[in-house]
């Protein structure tokens, strides 16, 4: 747990310093990469650690960012109530999607959740008297007075958003360490083994849902304040699956890989798009090659680096493998796999 | 330390170094004196404001040039970037050159933020053009007006960019809004079609519900026997197109992209079903829905003629009007800078909102400040290749005020009776407009 | 009764077009035991293919023939470089492979093909079909693609279940090691199993576009669909896809055409997820899943 405190306080420091340094435009980067985090560390938790698929957590930064906006159209409470309040919210939607997907496994389960990431937001544009339809709801946060008129509110956005992040990560690495932890991965590598040794399985996996999904839900609110906007256009299908994808190639299961896996995401495509048009080809053809690139990218991660980001520092680092990743439930002919050491940093 | 801290450290000092070298070379933004507009023509040209220079004025866009709204939109920036070009061509605006950045954003708001964040923080644009899109634009609105961005002819119709210029004085329209458009469309209906029975069809979003509104305003709701919605993720419209045959629409009145007006007369004839269609000009350009449904009955009837007949409105003159100065003067751009395009209705809204703006661009002065491009607006722009008047004035920021009915017959839309302009008040009046329809300048530059 | 008659006629359509990309995930999943997120991806794209082939050759059956070509290489090609590798490892590495997979197929055809509406032949007529003055919504071509799919099932199921080839792939997808003793060359009836599926999956996306209209992304919602058939009916199971998609395809539109109003369309994919949730808390393998026995 030092070990967990110690990373969160250097990288405060980093942020800080980076955040009064850099451009306002980098600050505002910046706070949408730790959005991202806050979300793709849930993410990698559920996933990595308790072995469920999720492809619809886009689904539940809907839920986190409406629940936000709405409390904050409707009643006038401080903005750090609100932002607790959108996680709890967020965090009884995961329980229902929990306890209603608490039987599914694999493809099943992958399938529940895609449908869900789908058919969510497009109970805004269903209720647009409520959920402001297809143009959304404003969300507005002004930078508090303490800080001067003269304040970047990109900074101030950078600093809020950081600062969820590293209190979301460092409380899923207390949890992971802790009996909760040890729980998740017992019933990801053999639910029978599990159950024989005393864990409930179902609530495992449903608090794993839970957890994940307010972690998603503050990460919703964040960005519905860094973006001044909550519409269902924000939330598509494309959204969740790039959740997973960060949490993949920032390596699965990892908490320092929700934080690669973030800044890949914010990052690349900006750059690539830069790259792409500096060369004098059609915007259309630049827009796509972006596409292209991402998805070449994402074969090459998986096929090469399956441990992401963060096993491959890992392994630079300390010279000897780092975690293994999830495992799935074995076919009927193959004995399980040696098990490693299942590290969280 | 044990290895997990020191990465950590690690990655922190190299962080902090590359913040050293990043800080001494991150951009800060020109700030000009504020220019003075009108002056004459020998004065030296300054950097009079964010991105101007002596030389160019970068301007920026978010479009959707990928994903599900690239379809029909991605043409309007190539488009209007050609007219820039031709301009850039022909002596620029006062020897500037423009410089038209435009970025995808897929349709999703929270990457319009990120792109517009981008352009005006980092490259620093001196102002917002033909930002795409409601919800995406609505995503940035706030942003750009505390920032005091221009933010000049957002390419939406809705009412939220004009309406209120006190909330957003750095914004401004430009196409027609769609509740006027609905009026305009629903006085026709009324008029023309008393006694039947109406249908509408639209798309659930405020560019269907405000053409909804803007009907509502005109037919009596006696008249309506049913109202089908559709969202464009999905392309099975056969249970609305059934209710509304079941419902004996003799008229349907179709808010619709042109994908979907296509849908809707290729389902309608599927069942037997042949309403008078009734079609917003966002749905209506011939040559993409002849393009659509030139499938059709593989060639024994050809798809243009099933478009044929269908009603609609129009702002500026039709694409396959060759008779008019406006059309050849932008044919003659895209034949020249984007020839691999369809010279189609996206492609003449993107040249003439350029045009627009070039005309401001020069209204704004030698050395315009950011300030000077809004006041130029607001003092009114002239017509140019808009059918109706524009309604900038200090207290609305509506563009295009006005338009014409039209059929279409042969790929052309065929004006019947003169341009009508209006309100987007529930009793305003809809009056013809008496003025005339301008030339296009021989030159293709706006005068100045 | 009449928009009774149209809307279950026109749900049977769609819901066959579903069933196809619903049969190529079966398909997929009873070889190798894993999703293919690519697989409208993949559809798109050979597509595509046809779609240049007949603007070319002005021959409709010849883009037809190209398309289910071009499935069967996709397919194969992509078993051997992107799949294989991923075949003994855990089962997130799969999904994130074929979705970079479709991504990269999108971004690509966006790149080669232009992101605007195409519009696609059909094989056979449009026009509605009539009985005496009842208009039934569905035109010749729509039959065509029904009777497609349902031959496609049968040809399916016979070959799995009469045949020495389909034999042999269920064999190698039961057990791969005892397969391989027994003399089956798994790898090759792999590569064949994923050929066949990309084949199903182009015949989807023929059947499909000329009502869809084709552009990169405009298999994903049919994709979307076609997986929750596949679910609903069973991933092990053909039969169940095609139910499934019925299913859905009805369903879907007597929501759309009943509920909400006019507005149903927005209510449809709640309703889909309504849908699967309900099933898969009843039966958590699908409708027509047989009876699991649980290891100890």
């Amino acid at each position: 747990m030092r070990r967990a405190l110690a990373g969160v306080l250097i990288t405060a420091v980093v942020v800080w310093v980076l955040s009064v340094k850099l451009s306002a435009f980098r600050d505002f980067q910046i706070a949408e990469i730790a959005a991202y985090t806050t979300a793709v560390a849930g993410l990698t938790v559920l996933t990595g650690l308790s072995g469920q698929i999720s492809l619809g957590h886009g689904a539940f930064m809907a839920v986190g960012a409406y629940t936000i906006a709405l409390l904050m159209l409707h009643l006038n409470w401080s903005f750090y109530l609100v932002l607790v309040l959108a996680g709890l919210a967020t965090a009884g939607a995961g329980a229902v999607v929990g306890i209603a997907a608490a039987r599914l496994s694999g493809p099943y389960l992958a399938g529940a959740t895609l449908m869900l990431g789908i058919a969510l937001p497009s109970i805004a544009n269903a209720y647009p008297g409520v959920f402001g339809g297809e143009q959304g709801l404003p969300v507005t946060l002004a930078t508090p007075g303490f800080l001067g008129v003269s304040f970047p509110p990109t900074r101030w956005q950078a600093w809020l958003a950081g600062a969820v992040a590293l209190v979301v990560l460092l409380a899923l690495a207390s949890l992971s360490r802790g009996r909760v932890g040890r729980d998740w991965r017992a019933v990801r590598d053999d639910e029978v083994a599990a159950a024989l040794a005393g864990v409930n399985v179902a609530r495992a996996r449903v608090l794993a849902f839970v957890i994940s999904a307010a972690c998603a839900g503050l990460a919703g609110a964040m960005l519905a304040v860094i973006t001044n906007l909550v519409a269902p256009g924000g939330y598509p299908v494309t959204l969740s699956i790039t959740l997973l994808t960060a949490a993949v190639i920032g390596g699965i299961g990892t908490l320092p890989g929700a934080i690669w896996g973030s800044i890949v995401v914010v990052v690349l495509q900006t750059y690539i798009t830069d790259l792409a048009t500096s060369h004098g080809l059609s915007p259309t053809v630049g827009a796509n090659i972006p596409v292209a690139a991402y998805g070449a990218i994402l074969i090459l991660v998986m096929l090469v680096f399956p441990q992401g980001l963060q096993g491959a520092i890992r392994k630079l680092l300390t010279g000897f493998a780092g975690a293994t990743p999830l495992r799935r439930n074995p076919a009927p002919d193959e004995s399980p796999e040696k098990e490693g050491t299942h590290e969280l940093l | 330390m044990n290895s997990c801290s020191r990465s950590l450290l690690t990655l922190g000092l190299a962080s902090l170094v590359a913040v050293a070298a990043c800080s001494s070379s991150s951009s800060t933004p020109a700030v000009g004196s504020g220019g003075s507009s009108g002056g004459s023509s020998s004065a030296a040209l300054t950097a009079s404001a964010p991105g101007i220079t002596p030389t160019t004025i970068t301007i920026g866009s978010h479009q959707p040039l990928t994903g599900p709204a690239a379809p029909g939109y991605s043409e309007i920036a190539p488009a209007a970037n050609a007219y820039f070009q031709y301009v850039n061509a022909h002596g620029g605006v006062y020897g500037r050159k423009i410089v038209y950045t435009y970025h995808d954003d897929g349709y999703n708001p929270t990457t319009t933020s990120s792109v517009v964040h981008e352009l005006v923080l980092q490259n620093n644009v001196y102002a917002i053009f033909n930002g795409l899109g409601t919800p995406t634009h609505l995503a940035v609105v706030s942003f750009l007006n505390s920032q005091k961005v221009p933010d000049v002819f957002v390419a939406s119709g809705c009412q939220c960019w004009g309406e209120t210029p006190s909330q957003y004085p750095y914004t401004f329209g430009w196409q027609l809004d769609y509740v006027r458009e609905g009026k305009i469309l629903g006085q026709y209906v009324a008029q023309h079609f008393a006694g039947k029975k109406i249908g509408y069809f639209y798309q659930n979003d405020e560019f269907g519900q405000d053409g909804v509104k803007g009907l509502d305003y005109q037919i009596p709701s006696s008249m309506v026997v049913s109202r089908q919605s559709y969202v464009p993720t999905n392309v099975n419209i056969a249970p609305q197109v059934a209710a509304l045959h079941a419902a004996g629409a003799q008229v349907v009145v179709s808010f619709s992209i042109p994908a979907f007006t296509a849908l809707l007369k290729l389902t309608s004839l599927k069942l037997g079903y042949s309403p008078q269609l009734v079609v917003s000009n966002v749905g209506s350009d011939p040559t993409t829905l002849a393009g659509l449904l030139n499938t059709f009955s593989k060639g024994a009837v050809n798809g243009g003629s099933l478009v044929n007949g269908i009603i609609t409105d129009g702002y500026l003159p039709s694409a396959g009007d060759a008779s008019n100065s406006w059309i050849t003067l932008f044919k003659m751009v895209h034949d020249t800078y984007v020839p691999r395009l369809p010279f189609d209705g996206n492609v003449l809204y993107g040249e003439a909102a350029a045009y627009t703006f070039v005309s401001a661009l020069f209204k704004a002065g030698r050395n315009p400040s950011r300030q000077d491009l809004v006041n130029a607006i607001q003092a009114g722009l002239p017509q140019g290749p808009a059918i109706g008047p524009y309604g900038y004035s200090t207290s609305s920021h509506y563009g295009i005020t006005g338009a014409y009915i039209g059929t279409i017959a042969n790929g052309v839309i065929t004006q019947q009776g003169s341009a009508l302009v209006t309100d987007t008040t529930s009793s305003g009046a809809i009056s013809t407009f008496s003025g005339t329809e301008q030339s296009a300048p021989s030159d293709g530059i706006p005068p100045h | 009764m009449v928009e009774f008659l149209q809307l279950t006629l026109s749900g049977i359509v769609f819901g066959m077009i579903y069933a196809a990309i619903a049969l190529s995930l079966v398909l997929i999943w009873r070889g190798t035991r894993l999703l293919n997120f690519a697989q409208g991806g993949m559809a798109m794209f050979t597509t595509f293919v046809a779609l240049e082939i007949v603007y070319k050759t002005h021959s409709y059956w010849l883009g037809f023939v190209v398309a289910l070509a071009a499935g069967l290489a996709l397919g194969a090609v992509t078993e051997l470089t992107i799949i294989r590798p991923t075949l003994n490892k855990p089962e997130l590495n799969s999904v994130i492979v074929t979705i970079g997979l479709l991504v990269l197929l999108e971004g690509l055809a966006g790149i080669l093909y232009g992101g605007q509406y195409r519009s696609f032949p059909t094989a056979f007529s449009q026009s509605g079909l009539h009985i005496g003055k009842t208009a039934l919504g569905v035109g010749r071509d729509d039959v065509f693609v029904a009777l497609a799919v349902l031959a496609t099932t049968l040809i399916l199921a016979v070959v799995f279940r009469y045949t020495s080839a389909g034999l042999r792939m269920r064999a190698a997808a039961f057990n791969a090691t005892v397969a391989r003793l027994a003399g089956i060359r798994v790898a090759r009836v792999l590569t064949v199993g994923w050929a066949l599926a990309g084949l199903l999956g182009a015949l989807a996306g023929l059947l499909v576009s000329p009502s869809t209209y084709l552009y990169p992304d405009s298999m994903d919602a049919i994709f979307v669909y076609g997986f929750t058939a596949a679910v609903l009916g069973g991933l092990d199971s053909p039969a169940g896809s095609v139910a499934g998609g019925v299913i859905l395809g009805v369903g879907l539109n007597y929501v759309a055409g009943y509920v909400g109003g006019g507005r149903g369309s927005d209510l449809e994919s709640i309703a889909a997820m309504g849908l699967l949730v309900i099933v898969l808390m009843l039966r958590p393998a699908g409708l027509f899943a047989g009876a699991k026995t649980r290891r100890v």
